[in-house]
């Protein structure tokens, strides 16, 4: 059967009963840009389509930088990039969010679906998951909440339970001398789908010291990696070219990636280890100028 | 399976439609609506030749169902010219031959315009990323990119 | 026919709009997949998911009973056609051209066409493909033409005997054709050289990558008569090649060209138009086919992925004293590989006495190679301008100079025969010599990379009529399909003769019924030989006119001139008379012989050749491999730019196709054969950011065989980009590159591999 049945509930209990009532395949339409490819090819087949974009909770933004920013599941990249306070405080986050796809795909694609389709080379996860951000989610037993990197568990496929879906984002707290990037190698300049993707989050102290720092790569396992001896080969230090070339070291050596039509696993692996340091610096040089 | 109603905005007119759940904003557009400009070159979201406004955001119609239409509204290249006139974007772009086959030209025009709406003095680059999502295969972006910059400059020098 | 090489023009070269452009830039222009008839019912073609396999069986019957399916054809509703090509048939083999369109007993590759449907949607029509049940036997596949030549290979055909070698072959094999080109005797003359480079090239297949999917419509009504409305390069050979696969009356098949989004050369041959015509029959009613993007990238006609060995010597003051190359050229599943034209170019741009140009075809489980845009040239010429940049830099020597030291010019013998004509080859070299960009300095990881490139260019069959309104206003018909701008070109062309405005000139393309047979756009040949042809048919109303008038003034033609839109007397014996416009003319036209109408139906020969010089400078990150082009400065010989608009135009998006083709471009498949990278996700074509401006220098040598001068533009453009940006990255990064695409990964490990 080709068609499907299709829903657009105006709250999330009532997707959360439709999920859970659904007797076939059920699928949570954000932006569609992933999930409408896969349907035309076949690779989706679902039966049930529920459509998530009238729930407003999960169309905003709230909070601020020092309490902590609340990004609902469903809020486009266009708008996370225009979010002036966002970008300000997380300008890794947002850029990782802004790099999928092109204009058009940025006017739909939403942080949920960029994770919930569990692509290993999502552009937006790394910088979530660098960021320590939570995803809540709403299932028939209510709300719960869990780190970003729970949720995708191998290449199409969350943790999701029956019925849940992630309804919004939470953000810790951004101090001062705090900083995120995110980079991504793509043979193109625009377009492609990562075959590396980097994010650093750090902080300093006033001696310039890191103190703090979660480094995640992407496109190098079957899901998005938190890569915590990479991390570590930073916290202390002053983030020298001994510490950065350690960084790399350690990124490469977490990197577990396939060869496949995109990269080889040397090229993922080596490069893994090139834009986590890039991307430590430019993280570093954002802190420092966020005093 | 039975149809969908739906009553929408398109091009300021108010439209009614039935469509499948299955049918794209696209299909719709092209096949229930005759309004033919948006072009299908991939379905996948690759090309931009089917970009739309869709209460005013710069999409790729072909990522769109139909069915999410419902209270919405959609602007198509077929709204760009007013009036008898063109706008200034489409008569640059005869006047520069920022086309050859004309395909993509639809959506370069729809997406010029939106990045123009909101960034009316963009750099060649901020242009060129902007755009990185209409795939032209005749042009190398050369002539298109240099009208879609002379049109910003037109338009801001006419205010 | 007037020489009009020293005029000074007054429309030829200026930069009006174009008059399909409204059409275009509102969305209003019909394109193939735009048409829609009452009753249309949507096709849907059936393809095999297997690189090689036998089908023992196809059972349709689920699929003819589901509701909504009105018919359902394979390869047996096909006429058999003659395996082999006759005298008159232009070089086809139908047997082989029907088999691509619809499998028969073998599907040879992943994506071939084995059974379609036509029914009341799409979803239905989906439905129906679900429900036809195909029985294969797969096969081992081939799809390297190094490996597909080695004894044991898989066999695509048990009938192909390797053509061009002896003793001839008793045992089949993949192996088509074998063609040589020689002048002189190289490996002699390689005795004196100071230096020899020997290089082994590959690359992959591509594909054309027109955003426009193919789409038709055929209509079929009971007296056998059969309206067809496509977008292609040739809607008279859309006819022709129908109408021979089906057996059909050419005359009972009108077909009307839509405007077509993008072809170069990809849309020179069919694919589904016969089975749209079948479907439509059957069904008794109207069917639509549109390819989808997947479709495209499976089952229409890429170019080919190639091996080749190149070898050149030369003295040390950079003389070239001999050249051979040899270039193996998959072909598709049935041959047809452009290796004949890739030997007629790969040495072009030399001036060389002793050289010699081997090409081989051999057959691979992928779909039909067909023709892009100077099909074959582009890699021979890559393999060729990278072993000259590697002598240079073994010598020393600018790669400029050694190029205008051995640089073909007029007298040159090229490979295939010809002695050039004309031509502008130093021309382009001297220009790009003294362009700017020499003097920008390079930073580190930056390379500057030059390359020549020839392409022969094409004249062939084109008709044109010349309609003169009773208001003195003009329409011209060809049947060319305008792929480029070319109807502005048409305009141009007639408005400079008819001596009115350019605006008082309305040009369209007629369908097979309305004009006369025009050759497919191909070749460089419509601005050439379809311009020849408008030229023809105005200088035809010009010559009516001035007979009109001459019997109005009674005195004999030739004391009638025409000049600047107006018959004027030619002297003083012609009496004191008032010019007459050809509004003046047209309006007595019933009185005076009746409707002005000029025509023209010729075959063109006289094309010229044209030359390309190309310069870029690229930056490469060493830690990622990534390639950015930086700037990218192209000059060209036109002969004479009609349209310098277009001319810079088509300069332009050949220079966009073969950057592609050097970085990133390639067909990517997996241990089964199949084809990974069907979408433009994946088959990365340069995107707008990808590019930086494209200088364009048009040089204007004029081509002695047309009357402006005209020489084919819309092919040289592509021949040099895949050199310039090869030598370019060997610059930047020490390493000689020879597997295209130069991919990331491919540039890092290269470079890698050198430290």
């Amino acid at each position: 059967m080709s068609g499907f049945q299709y829903e657009a509930p105006a709250t999330v209990d009532a997707a959360v009963g439709l999920l859970a009532a659904a007797r076939g395949n059920a699928k949570v339409l954000a932006g569609g840009t992933d999930l409408l490819v896969q349907v035309r090819t076949g690779a989706a087949q679902p039966d049930l389509v529920v459509d998530i974009k009238r729930i407003g909770e999960l169309r905003q933004i709230s909070g601020a930088a020092a309490s902590g920013f609340v990004i609902g599941a469903a809020v486009t990249g266009a708008e996370i990039g225009e979010h002036k306070e966002l970008a300000k405080a997380w300008p890794g986050l947002v850029e990782g969010m802004e790099l999928i796809g092109s204009t058009q795909i940025q006017g739909r694609a939403t942080p949920g679906g960029n994770l919930c389709n569990a692509s290993p080379a999502g552009d937006c996860t790394p910088g979530l998951v660098a960021a320590g951000a939570i995803a809540v989610i709403a299932g028939p037993n209510g709300r719960r909440e869990v780190p970003v990197e729970q949720v995708p568990v191998s290449p199409g496929k969350t943790s999701l339970a029956k019925g849940e879906f992630v309804v919004a984002f939470k953000l810790p707290p951004r101090g001062k001398l705090s900083g995120d990037a995110y980079l991504r190698m793509i043979p193109r300049t625009e377009m492609d789908i990562a075959i590396v993707g980097a994010a650093v989050n750090l902080t300093l102290d006033a001696s310039g010291t890191c103190t703090a720092a979660r480094v995640s790569l992407g496109a190098v396992a079957p899901t998005v990696l938190l890569a915590d001896a990479a991390a570590k080969a930073l916290i202390g230090t002053k983030m020298d070219d001994a510490a950065l070339a350690a960084l790399a070291a350690a990124a490469s050596a977490a990197a577990k990636p396939i060869a496949d039509k995109r990269g080889t696993i040397e090229y993922r692996t080596k490069v893994a280890g090139v834009l986590a340091r890039r991307a430590a610096v430019i993280a570093r040089d954002r802190a420092r100028s966020n005093a | 399976m039975s149809k969908f109603h739906i009553s929408t905005t398109v091009n300021g007119e108010a439209v009614e439609y039935l469509c499948d759940p299955k049918q794209t904003l696209l299909d719709v557009l092209r096949d229930e609506l005759n309004l033919t400009g948006s072009k299908e070159g991939c379905s996948s979201g690759d090309c931009g030749a089917c970009s739309v406004m869709l209460d005013g955001r710069l999409v790729c119609s072909c990522l769109v169902l139909g069915v999410e239409m419902q209270g919405r509204s959609v602007e198509t290249i077929e709204n760009m010219a007013s009036d008898e006139k063109l706008h200034p974007l489409q008569q640059k772009f005869l006047e520069a031959a920022a086309l050859q086959c004309g395909f993509c030209t639809p959506g370069f025009l729809v997406a010029a315009k939106a990045l123009l709406e909101k960034n009316p003095n963009p750099t060649e680059s901020e242009a060129r990323y902007w755009l990185a999502g209409n795939l032209c295969r005749c042009t190398g972006y050369d002539k298109i990119i240099r009208a879609v910059l002379e049109t910003a400059a037109d338009m801001r020098g006419s205010k | 026919m007037a020489g009009y090489e020293d005029k000074s023009f007054k429309w030829i070269g200026t930069r009006p709009v174009r008059p399909d452009g409204v059409d275009k830039v509102t969305g209003r222009a019909n394109y193939g997949a735009d048409m829609k008839l009452p009753g249309q019912l949507t096709g849907r073609i059936l393809r095999s998911p297997h690189a090689h396999a036998k089908i023992l069986s196809i059972d349709t019957s689920k699929a003819e009973k589901l509701p909504g399916v009105k018919a359902v054809i394979t390869g047996k509703d096909f006429p058999v056609m003659h395996n082999g090509v006759l005298p008159g048939d232009e070089g086809v083999n139908f047997h082989y051209l029907s088999c691509n369109i619809m499998a028969r007993n073998k599907a040879l590759y992943d994506g071939h066409a084995v059974a379609a449907v036509a029914a009341t949607s799409a979803a239905i029509a989906e439905e129906a493909l679900a429900l036809i049940d195909v029985k294969y036997e797969v096969l081992p596949h081939v799809i390297d033409v190094d490996l597909s030549m080695q004894p044991g290979a898989p066999l695509l055909h048990d009938d192909i005997f390797t053509t061009g070698v002896t003793p001839k072959p008793e045992k089949p094999s993949n192996t088509v054709q074998r063609v040589q080109m020689q002048l002189g005797d190289p490996d002699a003359a390689f005795k004196d050289a100071d230096v020899i480079v020997e290089r082994s090239f590959k690359t992959k297949a591509v594909h054309q990558g027109y955003i426009e999917p193919h789409a038709v419509v055929a209509e079929w009504s009971e007296d056998g008569q059969c309206r067809i409305w496509c977008s292609s390069q040739g809607h008279f050979m859309v006819r022709t090649l129908t109408a021979r696969l089906l057996k059909m009356e050419a005359a009972q098949i009108r077909v009307m060209p839509a405007e077509i989004g993008g072809g170069f050369g990809g849309k020179t041959i069919i694919f589904i138009e016969p089975t749209a015509v079948l479907l439509a029959r059957k069904a008794e009613r109207p069917v639509r086919i549109v390819m989808s993007r997947d479709e495209v990238f499976r089952g229409s006609g890429p170019a080919p992925g190639t091996s080749i060995d190149v070898k050149i010597g030369a003295k040390k003051d950079g003389t070239l004293v001999a050249a051979t190359g040899e270039f193996r050229y998959q072909a598709g599943a049935f041959p047809g590989s452009p290796v004949g034209a890739a030997c007629m170019a790969a040495f072009g741009p030399y001036a060389l006495t002793h050289v010699r140009a081997v090409g081989y075809e051999a057959v691979t489980n992928r779909p039909l190679c067909y023709s892009y845009r100077a099909p074959g040239a582009p890699l021979s010429s890559f393999a060729v301008e990278s072993v000259i940049d590697e002598i240079a830099q073994k010598l020393s020597m600018d790669p400029m100079e050694i190029r205008i030291k051995n640089g073909s010019k007029e007298g040159t013998q090229m490979v295939y025969g010809p002695k050039l004509k004309a031509v502008g080859n130093l021309e382009c070299l001297k220009v790009i010599q003294n362009h700017p960009i020499n003097k920008i300095p390079l930073g580190p990881n930056q390379g500057r990379g030059l390359a020549a490139g020839f392409w022969f260019n094409m004249g062939g069959q084109s008709s044109a009529v010349v309609n003169i309104a009773e208001d003195g206003t003009a329409t011209i018909m060809t049947g060319s399909p305008d792929i480029g701008g070319s109807r502005a070109s048409m305009a141009l062309m007639a408005a400079e003769v008819l001596g009115i405005d350019y605006t008082k000139v309305r040009p369209i393309v007629g369908d097979t019924s309305a004009v006369g047979f025009c050759e497919i756009t191909h070749g460089s040949r419509v601005t050439f030989a379809t311009g020849m042809a408008i030229i023809q048919a105005a200088e035809d109303v010009v010559l009516q006119c001035r007979q009109r008038v001459a019997k109005m003034w009674e005195v004999d033609v030739d004391a009638v001139k025409w000049e600047d839109g107006h018959a004027r007397p030619a002297g003083a014996n012609a009496g004191d008379q008032k010019p007459l416009s050809l509004a003046q003319i047209a309006a007595k036209a019933s009185r005076t012989g009746g409707p002005l109408v000029g025509s023209a139906a010729i075959n063109a020969g006289g094309a010229g050749p044209a030359f390309g010089v190309h310069i870029c400078d690229v930056e490469v990150d060493p830690e990622t491999g990534h390639v950015t082009v930086l700037r990218y400065v192209a000059a060209q010989d036109a002969g004479k730019a009609i349209h310098p608009s277009y001319v810079e135009g088509q300069i332009q998006g050949g220079v966009a196709q073969g950057v592609g083709w050097a970085l990133n471009e390639e067909y990517i498949y997996g241990a089964d054969g199949r084809l990974q990278n069907s979408g433009f996700l994946d088959y990365r074509i340069p995107v707008a950011s990808d590019l930086p401006m494209i200088d364009t220098l048009i040089l204007e040598v004029l081509n002695p065989g047309h009357p402006f001068g005209v020489r084919g533009v819309g092919e040289v453009p592509i021949v040099p980009p895949l050199g310039a940006i090869a030598n370019a990255v060997a610059r930047a990064t020490g390493v000689r590159m020879v597997d295209l695409p130069l991919t990331p990964p491919k540039i890092l490990a290269a470079i890698d591999a050198k430290k």
